[in-house]
């Protein structure tokens, strides 16, 4: 299977000691992968360098088998924190079609297939019924959904997502993961994560970053992984997710 | 006020005031609601004051005012611009710099220019009163180019205002159409200080279409409202300054105002009582 994301000894520091240091690694498609760590680690870090907003200071960044900043119309891209205001006059609906700018032509309005995709991933996420609220009405968890549909809406060969579930409760945090869960069968899945121990019932394989970056398939992670990664005893707790 | 409109019939001066005031009114609306919905009044300002100094260099060598106002509020735009998205953090200090150098340098060409002070007067605070028919085609021109650049971009320049880091992970250039929301401020600053004067300008920029965003709830419907709020507030301000013989840019920026604090309060008490409401539903 070939690479849809591959790292090369990649670099970063914002001005200052490194955040990231020769960073490896190669997703194949298809996969659901998460990326954890502590705070500061450079998790969001790689991401925005996965999606070109950031650039590496050395090594290489290959997305889709081009550089991210060509590939990134394919990919869709949930925020930890919209950076837009939640008073700014616009529907749902807007919102979610701004998935479809890049996509559909350069000028103009929207065209009809636009709205139809629009309206897909809106029922798939669960926010068609709001469709026409304003943003400043939703909850936290409507948001983050509509976040959701605006990058499917995009049609996404990547999805990658920035702390999906940080501002919202557990029983939405699920259900969010189980529809990532579904995607993850006709899109590659990239999430970023602090909770290690919940993710792993999700994802396929756990990229665990802390400038530097080790891999585990799911089934192996242990309290000594856990521990090794945020230098500090972990409560460790069963997960059964069915 | 009945006074000014049996006046209207009978002098040019003052149709051709009402003319001006309603072209300015459109790119007022129109710019101002991403002026409001952007948040970028203070760049606004920056950029309207910055425009003295063009003035006074034009005034000086003796050539167009207003041709000065138009390079010297474009020349600063595109600074403010590419300062933002070069470094970021410095953006409030540029604004602030060249908002004060630039009506320095204006005083300074000014006082330098022999003749009479009284036109700093009317570029500051708007002279209405004495626009020409040229003025008019020249404000009917730039509303043209405003609209037909609204009208063919109008989903890159809402992507843009709304969420600037998904709008170029969409391939939008975002740059070019951040700079250019910006050179449309500026015109629009150009076309506004013919009517309220330029230490005015902001406030007829953002008070119509900061009303509007209380009462409609997106940007196409905002920018109506604000145009046609704007008309009033200019129409208003006119009738109300003949009679007494008031500056009319003072005036209608105050009618402007009023009308906002009003809207404001207004508004907070419908939402308190619909939230109490809500409330009381909730404890049955």
């Amino acid at each position: 299977m070939t690479a849809v994301v591959s790292l090369e000894d990649v670099t970063f520091s914002y001005s200052g000691p490194k955040v990231l240091d020769r960073i490896n690694l190669e997703i194949s498609e298809h996969e659901f992968i998460g990326l954890v760590g502590p705070n500061a680690g450079g998790k969001s870090t790689l991401l925005k360098m996965m999606l070109g907003l950031l650039k590496p200071l050395a090594g290489k960044v290959r997305v889709l088998g081009d550089k991210p900043e060509r590939s990134c119309t394919q990919v869709g891209y949930v925020p930890q924190y919209p950076l837009f205001s939640r008073e700014f006059p616009i529907t749902v609906e807007q919102t979610v079609l701004m998935g479809r700018l890049g996509v559909s032509g350069m000028f103009g309005g929207y065209r009809r297939s636009d709205r139809e995709v629009a309206r897909r991933v809106m029922l798939e996420t669960e926010v068609a019924d709001l469709s026409s609220r304003q943003l400043c009405t939703l909850s936290g968890g409507q948001l983050q959904r509509v976040l959701m549909a605006r990058a499917l809406a995009c049609e996404p060969r990547i999805l990658m997502l920035d702390e999906p579930t940080a501002n919202i409760d557990m029983r939405i945090e699920t259900e969010i993961f189980d529809l990532l869960k579904k995607l993850s069968s006709r899109m590659t899945i990239i999430v970023v994560s602090h909770d290690v121990g919940f993710i792993s019932g999700y994802v396929g394989r756990v990229a665990c970053l802390n400038r530097t970056l080790v891999c585990h398939p799911t089934a192996a992670i242990d309290g000594d992984t856990i521990r090794s990664l945020y230098e500090a005893d972990v409560k460790m707790v069963e997960h059964h997710h069915h | 006020m009945m006074e000014f409109f049996n006046a209207l019939w009978g002098h040019a001066f003052l149709q051709y005031a009402l003319a001006g005031g309603l072209l300015a009114s459109i790119g007022c609306g129109i710019v101002g609601s991403y002026v409001v919905v952007k948040r970028i009044g203070f760049l606004a300002g920056g950029i309207s004051h910055s425009v003295l100094g063009g003035m006074g260099i034009a005034f000086f060598f003796g050539l167009s005012p207003l041709g000065g106002a138009l390079v010297a509020a474009v020349a600063s735009a595109l600074l403010i611009g590419w300062v933002r998205i070069t470094w970021r953090e410095q953006e409030d200090t540029l604004i602030g710099t060249l908002w004060a150098v630039g009506m320095a340098i204006g005083i300074l060409f000014i006082s330098k220019t022999p003749g009479y002070g009284v036109n700093l007067m009317s570029y500051l605070f708007g002279n209405i009163l004495m626009v020409s028919p040229g003025d008019l085609w020249m404000m009917a021109g730039i509303d043209l180019i405003i609209l037909l650049t609204v009208y063919f971009c109008y989903q890159q320049f809402l992507a843009v205002s709304f969420d600037e880091e998904f709008a170029r992970l969409r391939g939008i250039p975002v740059t070019f159409f951040y700079l250019l929301l910006l050179c449309m401020v500026a015109v629009t600053v150009v076309l506004l200080i013919q009517v309220v004067g330029l230490i005015l300008v902001i406030a007829l920029l953002t008070l119509p279409a900061a009303i509007a965003a209380h009462y409609v709830h997106s940007l196409g419907k905002m920018m109506l409202l604000a145009t046609l709020l704007g008309m009033l507030f200019t129409l208003v301000g006119l009738a109300l300054s003949y009679g007494p013989d008031l500056p009319a840019g003072a005036t209608i920026i105050l009618v402007a105002g009023v009308t906002y604090l009003i809207s404001l309060f207004a508004t907070t008490l419908q939402k308190r009582k619909v939230m109490r409401r809500q409330l009381l539903q909730a404890m049955k």
